[in-house]
């Protein structure tokens, strides 16, 4: 059995508890990046980040970009969106086609 | 131009040819490989940009929501509510192949088969947004479940189109040129070698054959010289 985690700042995680996600609040991003990889090595299927942390680690997430598991897959915090998310997505698209064809 | 360092012979020859056809059909598949891989990814993509889009709108509704009610409770509340939770999920992870790409399929269980009952906290000291808020997560969980699903198959079928690409391209803009050009300088260097032996037996037959006649005219002489003897 894989788990779920939630990791991001405590205001936005916080209600994926009620869901029964595994929730990881982090309030810098030394501490993220330390969970991240706890994460990483355990039996963690998919990790949800905030993009307010997710914009900072971009190195880490390249990382685990081409593995597997876990998927890291970005949502937007309790601060809005910045469209990093969709960003990725058309990321993607460039580096598989060579460019943005959508 | 290629490497020079080929010898010129038969034998590597033939075993260029056979590397180029097998660098022909070996393009050839890895095209219609990028093509199909290219078509999914597409599909995937597509997919991605759509649910990413909801997700995104669904969550932000949400934390709309706790920001209502962390105004109303206070944290330490809110915190207390939501501690312990009467859901879990177990997520089982299987792989679906894609074209050679391993891809994840996630299946989730929720232990807790009632899906509207989320709420792991009496009611009667809670506010009722966050019964909202709580509700609003829930029903953005499938998608979520989804999206991670899709933007990694996204990810992994990107990695490999990349991949089998550059392969394409090395192919058809370095590999086949070059064994193109080596069997070329190899078969002219080979043309050129027969030409040599031809031309030298050429000369050599020349060479015997004036040998010969001025053998002959030379016996001829004497020949006529003791004939001319003999009755002078």
């Amino acid at each position: 059995m894989y788990k779920i985690a939630v990791l991001g700042d405590r205001d936005s995680v916080l209600g994926f508890k009620a869901l029964g996600l595994d929730v990881y609040p982090a309030e810098t991003v030394e501490e993220a990046k330390t969970i991240l990889h706890r994460l990483a090595s355990e039996d963690c299927a998919i990790v949800y980040l905030t993009e307010q942390l997710g914009v900072q680690m971009e190195e880490e997430i390249a990382r685990y970009k081409d593995e597997m598991k876990p998927a890291i897959i970005l949502i937007p915090g309790k601060d809005g969106s910045l469209g990093i998310g969709m960003a990725n997505v058309t990321r993607a698209v460039e580096r598989a086609v060579g460019a943005d064809i959508l | 131009m290629a490497a020079t360092n080929v010898s010129a012979t038969r034998m590597e020859l033939t075993r260029l040819k056979k590397k180029l056809k097998t660098a022909v059909r070996g393009h050839k598949l890895l095209k219609d490989k990028r093509d199909e891989l290219m078509k999914q990814f597409l599909d995937v993509v597509r997919e991605n940009r759509e649910l990413r889009a909801r997700v995104e709108e669904a969550l932000m509704r949400a934390h709309a929501s706790f920001t209502v009610v962390s105004a109303l409770m206070s944290s330490e509340m809110l915190e207390q509510s939501l501690m312990y939770p009467k859901q879990s999920v177990d997520l089982d992870m299987k792989f679906k192949n894609i074209m050679s790409v391993n891809v994840p399929e996630y299946q989730f269980k929720t232990q807790n088969a009632d899906s509207g009952d989320v709420y792991p906290y009496g009611f009667a000291t809670t506010s009722c947004e966050l019964d909202g808020a709580v509700d609003a997560l829930s029903s953005a969980f499938q998608d979520m479940l989804k999206l991670a699903q899709i933007e990694k198959t996204s990810q992994l079928l990107a990695e490999e189109i990349e991949k089998t690409r550059r392969r394409v391209n090395a192919l058809e803009y370095v590999m086949i040129p070059e064994t193109q050009e080596q069997i070329r300088r190899i078969t002219m260097k080979l043309d050129e070698n027969d030409r040599n032996t031809t031309i030298r037996l050429m000369k050599v037959k020349d060479m015997l054959l004036a040998q010969a006649i001025e053998e002959k005219r030379r016996a001829d002489e004497e020949a006529l010289k003791g004939y001319q003897e003999k009755i002078g």
